[in-house]
């Protein structure tokens, strides 16, 4: 049986055991992917834009299942502008803090003259250190473009 | 690379794009994008670019399918205007 986009929208949201659990037993085993795919994005296949997709897909999984207003409580509006800047401030402020202090822009190794590593050592941490901002700008705003398309803006309720 | 794989991948991947764009109905054809995309990563993933492959399997196949459903359950089935 067909049902028009219409009635799909007037249905009232009904909530279902097993959607729900499925969801709570499911969702922290993806946040730890997605930092796993974060923290080891410089050694293997991943990094800081696929593990923030998948730590971005866990809440809007959350949102799918539990309604627009409980993904909210889970992660707040502002906690998601906090960390969106969050994250795009480290990335510039790590590159710009490189070219700063004499390298080029995104060289980490000129970064030894703050914490006296080698420069070896200082490029893969640097790498980790950039890819964590940008774990946590991607999530944060995977999860408010779902929002607002999801609202039509309004924030209020969600598919 | 096996290029029997290959081909088989290949033909599936242009049978599910010459279908997204004929279908009339919105939500199948964003299902149908949906195997499109993860035939792709599939295609990437055969030919060693893992890393492109998780980027299509998580942005293609995961996020975009979500955000085209929601944008089309704003829409309605006849325009107003």
């Amino acid at each position: 049986m067909k049902i028009s986009m219409q009635e799909a929208r007037d249905r009232i949201p009904q909530r279902d055991i097993i959607l729900e659990t499925t969801v709570r037993l499911m969702v922290p085993f993806i946040q730890l992917y997605g930092l796993y795919v974060i923290v080891h994005g410089h050694y293997s296949p991943g990094g800081g834009f696929q593990g923030g997709v998948v730590l971005g897909a866990s809440v809007i999984l959350l949102a799918l299942a539990f309604g627009l207003p409980a993904s909210k409580e889970y992660l707040t509006e502002g906690t998601d502008i906090i960390m969106a800047n969050v994250g795009a401030l480290i990335f510039t402020g790590i590159a710009a803090l490189c070219a700063l202090l004499g390298g080029m822009f995104l060289d980490y190794s000129v970064l030894t003259k703050i914490l006296p590593i080698d420069p070896i050592s200082w490029r893969s941490h640097g790498i980790f250190l950039v890819e964590v901002g940008v774990g946590m700008g991607v999530m944060t705003i995977m999860v408010s473009i779902y929002w607002d398309m999801a609202s039509a803006g309004r924030l209020d309720e969600g598919l | 690379m096996i290029w029997q794989l290959d081909l088989v991948l290949l033909i599936l991947v242009v049978f599910c794009a010459v279908a997204a764009i004929t279908v009339k109905d919105l939500l199948s054809a964003t299902i149908i994008f949906s195997a499109y995309s993860f035939l792709m990563c599939l295609l990437w993933a055969e030919m060693g670019a893992v890393d492109v492959a998780f980027t299509e399997a998580t942005v293609g196949a995961g996020v975009s399918t979500i955000f085209f459903i929601a944008a089309i359950f704003r829409t309605t089935r006849r325009s107003k205007d």
